[in-house]
């Protein structure tokens, strides 16, 4: 591999990574609330890259009949947001009807009630809107630029600089504010702090609207850079980006958003030198290898209390 | 709707036949049962055409009612006529000396009265096999399910892990026991000629199946060591790679078929093999359970440290349950290969998962009959539904999410598996006695 393929390289790994990171933060923000892990998480991505897909292509078609014309930045400006706003109310949704119902009961019910809204999301829009993959419009005109031999394109300059904003304002939303002061109130002990007057509720509602609406983000953002769209699309990422959120350790903001990234490169360095059908077999074998020597992550704690199983 | 109620409950017909019905031990279900299919072989297709419908409903008329919901009354009658009415009658009727056939032949041994009762079982369901290969079908993949959910619950109930591995054991078992009986067997495009007589085949069969355990048992020694060190969540995602490593790898073997999947296996699971396999397998697990090393198993889960000062030696006992399980969930998946004489690695992803931690969850942890339970139930509603085409997985989901919502600890979970409670004469006296 020459350096101007490993640059090449990088620069793809960084776009591919900030998906799995931008999805592994809303995994690792559940689990350090609520110490639950949220498997409906990948379709929630999966829904919010659908629900992008329809604002953008209505703003889109409303443009061109001439009612409502805008430039496509401001398309893309809205139609992150209000994906966002909206992916967050599936995700509130979602914690409402399958988890707070399952709090007290055994974490792996809600294991369960979690997979199977999973199903539910992915077959209801299959049946819905049919096996047809759908394709994002194309909202901005790919400019590429050459830097030394390397070529990176606006839309990837524009995803992870988004992504890397998004993770700064979350980890500034955490640390500084009083909700997040709360949430990490939650994370550290969710049976005194609710006593001490924290609305348990409100706080689970908001840390799955905040993970639903940068899942969201990811959505669009994958659609722009790979624009096709399909029902089970949340599926192989979102998992990944689960074992990501483990691998940077259990509630750990910063280590899933490094090993999100980490899995964009091993993957896409894995891609590069061995035949692509290979991705996953040493991928996981890596995964493997790095939690069967450090059995608690990057970042996460050793045991210390017990499991709720 | 209350005064109704109350007039039946008052109603002292009723309330002799619930009295007698409660009486019946499960000898008289069972023959109930065996006489119901009886009648609905000599007669089920006629009555079937007289109400409407083309022939006798596969699945207790459920797919008729969803094909057309017109013919939702007359598959009620046709559930009622062949199924309910007979067997709740004969069980009924012959509670009496059933009980007394019972308690005698549970005094002879548990083991006789247990034959008898897995003979009229079996019997049972040939008879109502017999009618549809649609059936048979259904009961082979709900029994190799049974097998399935058992083994996780070892893992997930008993050792207390959240464990993701099992697809990968049951392709591993799947793939290591098609190997052999092709190679050794069948006349094959990649394989060659059979290396051993064909003959002798279907005897060899539970080799192929042992050594398709044992293959799984061997991968399960990478999840079962790092287990020593970490447990819960970290240990899920373990499994979980896993998993996807064996998919992942099957895929990229072009000898086996990669991802187009591996054919050409012998029809040598009927329903006969499979159900005996699943008895062979619930007796075991049953008994590992109660044995030493699976109360040893309990303690590792309720707590660590004090089992290893209770002196169990918890690596050990981590691996032996991992092996123990992972060989069942082999011998699942064999079993599986030579059901539909077709494997391919996509079967064992993600989907295949879900549904086995569905019907463990669902059925109960810690419980030999809840895995029996959410196994038979969940593939049975899986079959039902499949009338729905894309939209049982809509539905399927939703009653699943609702049942766990109403028993967040699933149906019938840490319950001991006592099979001379089950074989139990119901009569008043023995109540009184036991």
């Amino acid at each position: 591999m020459t350096l101007h393929e490993f640059f090449q390289h990088l620069v793809n790994a960084l776009q591919w990574g900030s998906f799995y990171a931008l999805i592994a933060l809303g995994y690792s923000m559940v689990y350090g609330v609520l110490m639950l892990w949220n498997f409906a998480h990948g379709d929630i991505f999966m829904t919010g890259s659908y629900i992008g897909f329809f604002i953008s292509t209505g703003l889109v078609a409303l443009g061109a009949t001439g009612i409502l014309p805008l430039p496509n930045w401001l398309i893309l400006v809205l139609t992150i947001l209000l994906a966002m706003i909206a992916t967050a109310l599936v995700g509130i949704l979602v914690e409402r009807v399958a988890y707070r119902p399952l709090r007290d009961a055994p974490r792996a019910s809600a294991a369960i009630t979690g997979l199977m809204v999973g199903v539910f999301l992915e077959t209801s829009n299959l049946a819905l809107l049919g096996a047809r993959r759908r394709n994002y419009p194309t909202l901005i005109n790919t400019v590429t630029y050459e830097v030394g031999g390397v070529s990176v394109t606006n839309t990837k300059i524009m995803i992870v600089a988004l992504s890397l904003l998004l993770m700064i304002g979350l980890h500034q939303f955490v640390q500084r504010t009083k909700w997040g002061m709360a949430m990490r109130a939650m994370a550290y002990d969710f049976v005194v702090v609710p006593l001490m007057g924290v609305p348990m509720n409100t706080i689970s509602a908001l840390t799955f609207g905040i993970g639903s609406a940068l899942a969201a983000a990811a959505g669009i953002f994958f659609g722009i850079a790979y624009p096709v769209l399909e029902p089970y699309m949340g599926v192989y990422v979102g998992w990944k980006a689960f074992v990501a959120a483990i691998l940077g350790g259990r509630g750990s903001v910063l280590g899933a958003a490094l090993a999100g990234f980490l899995l964009g490169f091993i993957e896409i360095f894995v891609a590069a030198i061995f035949p692509s059908t290979f991705r996953d077999l040493i991928a996981y074998t890596i995964i493997l290898l790095i939690l069967t020597f450090r059995p608690h992550g990057f970042f996460g704690e050793p045991f210390s209390a017990q499991l709720r199983l | 709707m209350a005064p109704i109620m109350k007039t039946i409950r008052n109603n002292s017909f009723l309330q002799g036949v619930g009295g007698r019905l409660r009486q019946a031990p499960l000898l008289g279900w069972l023959l109930g049962a065996l006489l119901a299919v009886v009648l609905e072989l000599l007669v089920g297709d006629p009555v079937a055409r007289t109400l409407g419908m083309d022939r006798a409903p596969a699945l207790f008329g459920f797919r008729v009612m969803l094909k057309s919901p017109v013919l939702i009354p007359s598959a009620l009658v046709y559930v009622v006529l062949f199924y309910a009415l007979p067997t709740m009658l004969v069980a009924g009727f012959t509670a009496g000396w059933m009980n007394k056939a019972a308690g005698g032949l549970l005094g002879v041994s548990t083991l006789v009265s247990l034959l008898v009762h897995l003979g009229l079982l079996y019997a049972t369901l040939h008879l109502w096999g017999t009618l549809n290969d649609y059936r048979v079908l259904v009961l082979r993949l709900a029994f190799i399910s049974v097998i399935a959910t058992l083994s996780l619950n070892v893992v997930n109930g008993y050792l207390g892990e959240f464990s993701c591995s099992h697809p990968g054991f049951m392709a591993l078992g799947a793939y290591v026991a098609s190997i052999i009986t092709v190679l050794l067997f069948v006349q094959d495009d990649v394989f060659g000629s059979p290396l051993l007589p064909p003959v002798i085949g279907p005897f060899a069969f539970p080799i192929a199946l042992i050594a398709g355990g044992l293959a799984a048992s061997v991968g399960a020694l990478a999840v079962a060591i790092p287990s020593f060190r970490t447990r819960g969540d970290y240990l899920a995602i373990i499994s979980l790679a896993f998993t996807f490593i064996v998919k992942s790898l099957i895929e990229n073997l072009e000898v086996i078929g990669g991802p187009r999947g591996f054919m050409n296996q012998p029809q040598w699971a009927p329903l006969p093999v499979v159900f005996v396999a699943m008895v062979i397998c619930v007796a075991i697990i049953a008994s590992f359970v109660r044995s030493t090393l699976g109360k040893a198993t309990c303690a590792v889960r309720d707590d660590e440290t004090a089992a290893g000062h209770l002196t169990i030696n918890t690596r050990r006992t981590k691996m032996v349950a991992f092996l123990f399980a992972a060989f069942w969930a082999g011998v699942s998946g064999g079993l599986f290969a030579h059901v539909l004489g077709y494997v391919n690695p996509g079967t064992f992803g993600l989907l295949k998962l879900t549904e086995v931690l569905a019907m463990v969850y669902l059925g109960g942890l810690n419980s030999v009959v809840g895995s029996i339970v959410g196994a038979v139930g969940i593939k049975l509603l899986q079959e039902i539904l499949r009338p729905l085409e894309i939209l049982k997985w809509v539905v399927l989901p939703v009653i699943i999410i609702v049942f766990m919502m109403v028993r967040p600890t699933g149906l019938i979970a840490f319950t001991e598996f006592d099979v001379k409670q089950i074989l139990r004469p119901h009569n008043s006296q023995e109540r009184r006695g036991g």
